[in-house]
């Protein structure tokens, strides 16, 4: 098996959130990123449990520049045998998934792992894009994923439910919660990582096809209002008219 | 590289650049801490409860999985299956497993007391056989020093070991007492005297031995979940070869996986401290009365600042410690000497250190704990809200390692042997400050760069205690070391001194990489701690000379201790503000 995960950095969540440029950019300094819970949690790891079983690589691959060394390293730590780093930078998700697809194209993975969504950005059009533009399948909210020979059996996530799947590999599939449970990288992964492969590769001009207008952040919490059990009216026209919940 | 001697901080100026600063984790440290951390998220926060029921099986389970993960072998060499890692790496884990309450202290019992002297003394064939175990915590170690009769006066214990009559077994007979991990440990390094030697042996003793058999649990105030048990051995039969080191060394490894344990306490404390702001801002933040967070209000404000600036001190002088020993050690290495006995000789050259670590850790933890009760007001006093454990787990730390009184006493007592072999000149020095005190006083003013004031400062702190120190030695001489109020007082003047050199100089050099408009919390932090050690050295100072001298060298001395500790005045509250209030917004310790 030839496993690939992609992955991506998201701010900390006990991260501060503020904007520059006009409120069109992120900004990033002084933030702490990890790898997208996503994409560790449960890509990566369902990808080293999959290699565990049937032997194989798992290769992982983010797009940006080496601010992402970091994390990325933190993925060879938990295990992955080597990264790819293409060296770029992540315009939106259209431009990421032609990096990677192009990429990929010519490599031959029989499975690409990808997160649901990034915690930061919740775009979630990644691994349905990369699948696209590689014109192979792909299933979405995958919780569980077999493999017997060429053939997937993945279960996806569905509104009040679950449906089950089958595919031939290879495939795309962004995983969620369910997957597979976090693994903690232990001394020996840590001071391996260090001697692990990560290539830097350069980009093949991937563009974007949307811009950010701006970014605004949620209206602060305002405080609580109390009101007297017996007064159901005055309840009902502040959720109707003020909190407009109802 | 600088080569300060342990306790020449009282007589040397350090440069900020020779000095390690947190700030400087390169990143597989910072993936070493965050293992440590995901690994308490993981295992041992969603399980406090249950640790402290003392869930059968359950703590043993935790060191399992922490070894696992290498957690506990992080300092052991690569030939015992560890990572070899440095002593501020060490340190690193430590401080971060700290935070883990009950767990915290059966880690380091078993990685630092438990395995440390088999680690440091064993030969080849008793480390063949013990650490690779340890390391990895199938088998579990604890350290049996204490007894019902000898506590703090360690050498006195009454265990016994007698030479069976074929020669080929130790049979030893006592109690122990307080022994951390002792409910399900496999490995006891035992303290006694053989036969009738007036200095104690170590020996490794299996739980499997005839003759061996514990206590129940202590019922405890903190750290419940903690095992803590006696331990009888009646004709406890050990075979001649688990004698660990030779016969009658066993005081001497006693005291060095002491001082060991010492700077490694503060460590740990520096954990619990970091996690003990994070729940006080986190609910002063949530908590209104009034109408408005309790955050807003400047009473509030003080506490946060206040925990902050003593952690950050603490933190300071925790690693600038550890990487001299670190540098120590190395030295000793590149003039050949093997790792062992290099780690120990240089953790002993800053015993003086680790001492004054010791107690700084632990008070700096009962303040923050303390004062993390009071912000949580009622709910700080309940057991359903987190103070209430963090408050009482803290407490340990003044009392095992060596209560904070026999550490003080040893800080002054460490320095005044070191000065009598000749190691460290405190005398020379001292002599020159008496000088000092009949010349003409300096009227120069320091200049505006930062911290120009702010050293000046701390070189006047040092001859505060040169001074006391020097001329109590001189006076009391060999009765100085039974005058433990005056030793206390100078104690505390030496701790200070240390504490605010270190933070001090974290800063210089914290400014130089940062910026000195990036770091104004943490310069604020600075001239807050001397601004308040300036008084309390002052009043120390005065009780101790009030207390021996007399007519004018006393009237001289007191007017030395004011000069000495003259600073400018300064706006603490506005300080404070400026400190609390970062804490605040990030809603976490931050600095
Ligand atoms: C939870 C817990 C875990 C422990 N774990 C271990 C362990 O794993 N292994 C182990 O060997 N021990 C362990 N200990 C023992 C611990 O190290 C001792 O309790 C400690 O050294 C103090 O000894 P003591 O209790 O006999 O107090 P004492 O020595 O009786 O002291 C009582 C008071 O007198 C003061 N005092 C004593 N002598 C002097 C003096 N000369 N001058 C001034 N003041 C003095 C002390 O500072 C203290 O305030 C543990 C203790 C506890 C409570």
């Amino acid at each position: 098996m030839k496993i690939l995960v992609c992955i991506s950095k998201a701010p900390d969540t006990t991260s501060k959130i503020l904007f520059t440029d006009e409120n069109t950019k992120f900004n990033e300094t002084g933030v702490q990123f990890i790898v997208n819970p996503y994409d560790e949690w449960y890509a990566l790891v369902r990808g080293l449990e999959l290699k565990e079983q049937m032997g194989g690589t798992v290769t992982v691959i983010a797009v940006g520049g080496a601010e992402n060394d970091p994390i990325i390293r933190k993925a060879l730590a938990i295990g992955a045998d080597d990264a790819i780093r293409i060296d770029a930078e992540a315009l939106d998700a259209f431009a990421v998934a032609q990096e990677i697809s192009n990429y990929v194209s010519d490599k031959s993975y029989d499975l690409i792992l990808c997160g649901k969504e990034t915690i930061s950005y919740n775009g979630a059009q990644v691994p349905g894009l990369i699948a696209e533009f590689m014109d192979i399948a792909f299933a979405s909210q995958a919780i569980k994923l077999e493999i017997n020979g060429t053939i997937a059996t993945i279960e996806c996530d569905v509104q009040g439910g679950t449906e089950v799947l089958e595919a031939n590999l290879p495939i795309v599939l962004s995983v969620a919660k369910g997957m597979a449970e976090q693994r903690i990288p232990n001394m020996r992964g840590i001071m391996a990582a260090r001697t692990k492969k990560l290539e830097v590769m350069p980009g093949s001009g991937a563009t974007n096809n949307c811009e950010v207008v701006g970014y605004s952040l949620p209206a602060a919490k305002s405080g609580c209002k109390y009101i007297d059990p017996d007064n159901a009216e005055e309840l009902i026209s502040l959720l109707r008219n003020e909190a407009k919940a109802i | 590289m600088s080569a300060i001697k342990g306790g020449e901080f009282l007589i040397k100026e350090t440069e900020a650049k020779d000095i390690f600063i947190p700030e400087e984790w390169d990143e597989e440290q910072l993936m070493i801490a965050q293992t440590c951390n995901d690994f308490l998220e993981q295992e041992v926060f969603p399980n406090l409860e249950r640790i402290d029921s003392m869930e059968e099986g359950l703590m043993p389970s935790l060191l399992e999985k922490a070894g696992a993960l290498g957690m506990l072998s992080v300092s052991i060499p690569e030939e015992y299956g560890g990572f070899e890692k440095d002593f501020v790496t060490g340190m690193l884990v430590t401080e971060i497993t700290g935070a883990g309450h009950s767990f915290a202290v059966a880690f380091s019992a078993h990685s630092g007391i438990g395995t440390l002297p088999i680690l440091y003394y064993g030969n080849k064939a008793q480390k063949d056989k013990y650490i690779p175990k340890l390391a990895t915590a199938e088998w579990k170690a604890s350290y049996c020093l204490t007894e019902p009769g000898s506590g703090s006066d360690a050498n006195s214990g009454k265990t016994k070991a007698t030479l069976t009559e074929d020669g080929k077994h130790y049979l030893i007979t006592g109690q122990k007492m307080w022994i951390t991990n002792g409910g399900f440990a496999d490995i006891y390094t035992v303290f006694a005297k053989i036969g009738n030697d007036e200095n104690l042996s170590a020996f490794i003793v299996e739980r499997g031995y005839e003759g061996i058999s514990f206590g129940a649990e202590e019922k405890k105030m903190g750290i419940k979940g903690s095992s803590t048990v006696q331990v009888f051995f009646n004709d406890c039969k050990v075979p001649i070869e688990n004698l660990l080191s030779e016969q009658g060394k066993g005081f001497k490894i006693a005291l060095n996986i002491l001082n060991i344990g010492r700077i490694k306490l503060a460590g740990a404390c520096l954990g619990g401290c970091k996690k003990g702001i994070d729940l006080s801002v986190n609910y002063a933040n949530e908590r209104s009365q009034f109408g408005r967070p309790i955050s807003k209000y400047g009473a509030i404000r003080h506490k946060i600042a206040e925990q902050a600036i003593q952690v950050f001190v603490l933190e300071s002088s925790l690693y600038r410690c550890t990487r001299d020993i670190g540098n120590a050690i190395k030295a000793l290495e590149a003039g050949g000497m093997d790792h062992v006995n290099a780690l120990l000789k240089g953790v002993e050259q800053f015993a003086t250190e680790a001492a004054i670590l010791k107690v700084l850790g632990s008070e700096v933890t009962d303040y923050v704990m303390d004062e993390g009760v009071q912000i949580y007001g009622g709910m700080g006093y309940s057991a359903e809200a987190p103070m209430d454990r963090a408050y009482r787990d803290a407490r340990i730390n003044r009392i095992f390692e060596g209560t904070n009184e026999i550490n003080r006493m040893l800080i002054v007592d460490m320095l005044l042997k070191k000065a009598m072999k000749g190691e460290l000149d405190l005398m020379g020095p001292a002599m020159k400050v008496a000088e000092e005190l009949v010349s003409i006083p300096d009227f120069s003013e320091p200049g505006d760069a930062l911290f120009d004031k702010e050293k000046k400062y701390v070189q006047n702190f040092k001859k505060s205690v040169l001074m006391v120190a020097g001329s109590a030695a001189q006076k009391l001489m060999m009765t100085l070391s039974k005058e433990q109020e005056i030793l206390t007082n100078i104690a505390d003047m030496a701790i200070w001194t240390y504490a605010a050199e270190s933070v001090l100089l974290r800063v210089e050099k914290l400014a130089i990489l940062k910026g000195e408009e990036n770091v104004k919390e943490q310069v604020a932090m600075v001239q807050t701690y001397i601004y308040d050690v300036a008084d309390k050295i002052n009043k120390a100072g005065k009780d101790a000379l009030n207390s021996f001298a007399e007519g004018d060298e006393l009237r001289m001395q007191l007017m030395g201790i004011k000069r000495f500790t003259k600073v400018q005045a300064f706006n603490p509250k506005t300080a404070r503000q400026t400190i609390a209030v970062k804490v605040i917004d990030e809603n976490k310790y931050c600095y």
